[in-house]
């Protein structure tokens, strides 16, 4: 290729574009088929019509205002502990415990909340409330990020053992010290309550949907600026990528792995002001279970990209939310199937989609027969790698990768 | 034996997304010899011998393979178990060992010996021990492979190939990891498994080895076989000519010739250069740019991975570390730079007024801000990250530079620096938003070569700064690494290719054992002197 042109370096360029398009977008999609048709067949043994049930499940959700309410709603907190997830992923590392920091920031948050005298300002309140949860998640996230960086535990192990430890000991301090009575939840906060989106406008009456998801969706946009647009997201992805090659690159990786824990940490925690400041005033036992586990889910789907996590967050929550609108007619566990299915199809289908797609563009481009020097198999070349398989077309790789080993 | 074909590949076509990598190879090769494919990185050959071990299937083309010395039948698009199940083996560039078993365990995976429901791994230790007698190819069978050297790892991957019944041995650039003893003993059990019937075919682009070991050639570019012929009606000019596709200069020359003969003899380029470096030299007191002092790096197994090693190299000077791959160069690499600790001793780089600062206890980033550029010995595990676009890489390890205040990343400056460091270092194709991954191995050297010459620099440590590049891009690299040590740079040189490292430095020293047991100036330094050396034949006095 050295006679390549200004104009050829655009075209490609259009083309790589065109690529990262097709492969962020269409393989998610091939999931969301497989899994309605999964969904059919089950609806079907429950001698259901399809049709009937997706009519009613897209109206109990997007369909009307309580419902798309709730779906926010749900959205928000899968939003926080998806970015979590996905942060962490991108760093290498598998945060498991966004269930413990959502816990623990909604606590410390609620316990900051009680503290203040009524007269505080609204806006002081909240900002203390939401520095609280970001505090509470963060140092629970802070624990598996300083243990690996200093002794080489591993996050995984780390961060589900705290799930247990955190939540128990939670438990404990609500059920012994500060619970209403006859209640598994604390006193009402009566500071620095976030505004519900329904007094803003009528599209989200009734819900419990609030001005957190606002602050979800700042987060989200600052994760990408974070991870995409500063040098400590470099280095960040760097690590993710190539920890050998970001050591060489003057990065602290051990530094990197703790500070993006305690992020990651501190992401899930302000998830808990969705709950405990927008929704009920108070923390109360339980009050995300599962959420922590889904962003793992959400992360994954939206491929650990910001934009993409606030899209999987949006249909997973669409799901949990339809799971109730469409109880009468099949059980709602029939939803929770259909969200496992999703993940299973997700994990599956990527890799092949994504293979179908590079076939494609092949053929294509055997037609255009652009000679562009040699391509090296990119697969790292460590001697004695195990299971060091080349891949037969790497293609341009995505800029959402899925972590298929871990470190 | 002679006349029968082995192997023959026509037409042979196979894409990768919008890259051709064979557009129409052909390759015929004659049971009992061996024979080299030549051609520069990227004209193919690779991927023309993947597709004859069935790693990948052709987009076009047949492939014929006679399978166990029978009449060629059509295999194409066959799978790597039937290339192995039919005798054909490749052993590949990267090593595919499973680091945390013994060398006989790994031979036998995959077809494990069984006594009852357990491993008979007495049995294998002895088959395979049988086996490295026969063949010549010794190693330990109990040791771990995580404890081998390159050059042991590779004889395991022969062994692994021979010991699944290869006749028909495919080697992917198999002297890239190895020191010159270590070449002589490799082409002695290349030429006694043809003597033993066996085929042999040898993907290479150092002419000098085409010569020496091959009977039959076949030349490759740009994805097509430009030639085929007798290694005795050949020379390492007409190769060399058709390997590039037209007439090469001298110094490429210079190096052919020089491997040919054996002798190191310096580059053409090289005197004109000399003359200036003494110039440069009488004009300045030599000056210590960067001093190693006693440098000890402790190893959990052996004695250590580097004893008590002190040298200095002043400005404007190459000083170049020869030396059998696993005696230590990586770790005083990496303890130099700040990858690594040392246990003890001490570290100075030169600032620019010659002031020594002891940095022992920096951090990689201060030890890089104070004029230490280095180029890593592996640029696919340090050198690059990969999945970054060529103008992320061409900041890698300076990326504070390019941040502001709130630590935002300056685009319009980091684009400017790509462009400025591809068009400076010629770096193909021209497109700073490419993955790194998608470049050639050439190219991607090019990538860290701009970035780390192409700044402030006053000490460079250059670790195999050409391996599996091709001929042009060796013949370039070389070129600035003379025009730095020009410019009064200090410059350590490590290579496990001893043409290179006496084409380039101005004195010369052997690593062996953790220790530098020998160091000559390089005018006096030969193979015939060094060779021993570093196979510790001379004993590790230094």
């Amino acid at each position: 290729m050295t006679t390549a042109s200004i104009d050829s370096a655009a075209s490609d360029r259009r083309q790589r574009w065109r690529t990262h398009i097709e492969e962020s977008i269409l393989p998610p999609l091939v999931a969301l088929v497989i899994a309605a048709v999964v969904g059919d067949i089950l609806i079907i043994i429950f001698g259901q019509s399809p049709g009937e049930v997706y009519r009613q499940l897209l109206e109990g959700t997007w369909g009307n205002a309580y419902g798309f309410g709730q779906v926010i709603y749900k959205a928000t907190t899968l939003t926080f502990t998806g970015l979590a997830v996905a942060l962490g992923i991108r760093a290498g590392l598998f945060n498991i415990g966004a269930e413990s920091q959502l816990a623990s920031g909604g606590f410390l948050a609620a316990l900051v909340g009680l503290a203040m005298p009524a007269s505080t300002p609204t806006v002081i309140a909240i900002l203390v409330c939401m520095i609280a949860a970001a505090l509470g998640g963060g140092v629970v996230g802070a624990i598996p990020g300083a243990l690996k960086a200093r002794f080489g535990a591993s996050e995984v192990i780390v961060t589900i053992m705290l799930n247990f430890i955190v939540l128990a000991l939670l438990n404990y301090i609500v059920a012994a010290h500060i619970h209403v009575a006859e209640t598994l939840h604390t006193p009402e906060i009566r500071v620095g309550a976030l505004p519900r989106l329904a007094a803003i406008s009528a599209t989200f009456s009734g819900s419990a949907a609030n001005t957190t998801f606002l602050l979800a969706l700042a987060v989200a946009a600052a994760a990408w600026w974070y991870l995409f647009r500063t040098r400590p997201g470099y280095e960040l992805r760097a690590v993710g990528l190539q920890p050998e090659a970001a050591e060489y690159g003057g990065v602290r990786v051990g530094a990197v792995w703790a500070r993006t824990m305690m992020l990651s940490g501190a992401i899930a925690g302000l998830g808990g002001l969705n709950y405990v400041l927008g929704y009920k005033h108070y923390y109360e036992e339980g009050f995300g279970t599962g959420s922590g586990f889904l962003g793992i889910a959400v992360a994954l789907v939206g491929r650990n990209h910001p934009v993409g996590v606030v899209i999987a967050a949006l249909l997973f929550a669409t799901l949990s939310q339809g799971g109730l609108a469409v109880n009468a007619l099949v059980p709602k566990q029939m939803v929770d199937v259909l969200t496992a299915v999703v993940i299973i199809a997700v994990a599956t289908a990527v890799p092949e989609v994504r293979r179908a797609l590079a076939a494609s563009r092949r053929r294509e481009a055997g037609t255009r027969n652009r000679e562009n020097g040699n391509r090296e198999s990119g697969v790292g070349n460590r001697p004695a790698e195990v299971g060091h398989v080349e891949i037969a077309n790497p293609g341009p790789s995505s800029q959402f990768p899925i972590p298929t080993s871990r470190p | 034996m002679s006349g029968t074909t082995a192997v023959r590949m026509t037409g042979v076509v196979k894409r990768f997304g919008p890259v051709v990598a064979n557009a129409g190879a052909e390759l015929e090769v004659a049971t009992g010899e061996i024979h080299a494919l030549v051609g520069e990185n990227g004209a193919g050959k690779s991927t023309l011998m993947r597709v004859l071990a069935g790693m990948y299937g052709p987009d076009a083309g047949s492939v014929e393979v006679a399978i166990g010395g029978g009449a060629l039948r059509d295999v194409t698009g066959w799978s790597t178990r039937d290339a192995i199940d039919a005798g054909v083996g490749m052993v590949h560039q990267h090593f595919m060992l499973v680091p945390t078993l013994t060398v006989a365990e790994n031979l036998i995976l995959g077809r494990e010996l069984r006594r009852g429901f357990s491993l008979d791994l007495t049995a294998a230790e002895r088959e395979v021990r049988a086996l490295t007698e026969h063949t010549g190819l010794k190693v330990d069978p109990a040791r771990l492979v995580s404890d081998l050297s390159v050059g042991e790892a590779q004889r395991v991957e022969i062994l692994k190939t021979l010991y699944r019944g290869a006749k028909i041995l495919i080697l992917d650039e198999p002297t890239a990891v190895l020191s010159p003893p270590e070449v002589v003993e490799l082409w002695k059990v290349l030429r006694r498994l043809r003597d033993d019937g066996g085929t042999v075919i040898l993907i290479t682009h150092k002419l000098d080895e085409v010569i020496e070991i091959s009977e039959t050639i076949t030349v490759m570019r740009a994805g097509r076989t430009v030639g085929r012929m007798k290694t005795t009606d050949s020379t390492p000019r007409t190769i060399a000519k058709m390997m590039v596709g037209r007439e090469v200069s001298l110094a490429i020359d210079g190096v052919a010739v020089g491997r040919e003969a054996g002798s190191g003899k310096r580059e053409a380029g090289a005197a004109d250069s000399e003359q200036r470096a003494a110039a440069l030299r009488s004009s300045r007191l030599p000056l210590p740019t960067l001093r190693v002092e006693n440098l000890t790096v402790a190893s959990s197994r052996k004695p250590n991975e580097v004893d008590n090693v002190s040298f200095t190299v002043a400005r404007g000077e190459i000083l170049g570390i020869a030396g059998v791959e696993g005696n230590g160069q990586t770790e005083l690499i990496e303890a130099i730079t700040g990858l690594r600790a040392a246990s003890s001793g001490t570290i100075s780089i030169a600032d620019a007024s010659g002031a020594l600062h002891d940095v022992t206890t920096r951090d990689v980033r201060t030890r890089a801000d104070s004029g230490l550029s280095h180029i890593p010995e592996d640029r696919h595990r340090r050198g690059l990250v990969l999945e970054y676009s060529v103008a992320d890489n061409l900041i890698l390890g300076q990326q504070h530079r390019f941040a502001g205040a709130a630590g935002v990343l300056d685009h319009a400056r980091v684009a400017a620096n790509a462009a400025s460091r591809i068009k400076t270092f010629d770096i193909r194709p021209p497109d700073e938003s490419l993955p790194s991954r998608a470049l050639s191995g050439g190219n991607q050297q090019k990538i860290v070569i701009a970035r780390e010459m192409g700044r402030d620099f006053t000490v460079l440590i250059a670790a195999q700064p050409t391996r599996g590049v091709d001929v042009g891009a060796i013949e370039f690299i070389h070129d600035q690494l003379r025009r730095a040590r020009d410019d009064g740079k200090a410059i350590l040189l490590v290579s496990a290719d001893l043409v290179e490292i006496l084409a380039l430095s101005d004195l010369v020293t052997v690593m062996y054992g953790g220790r530098m047991v020998v160091t000559l100036p390089g005018s006096d330094a030969t193979t015939e002197i060094l060779g021993p050396y570093m196979t510790g034949a001379h004993g590790t006095a230094a």
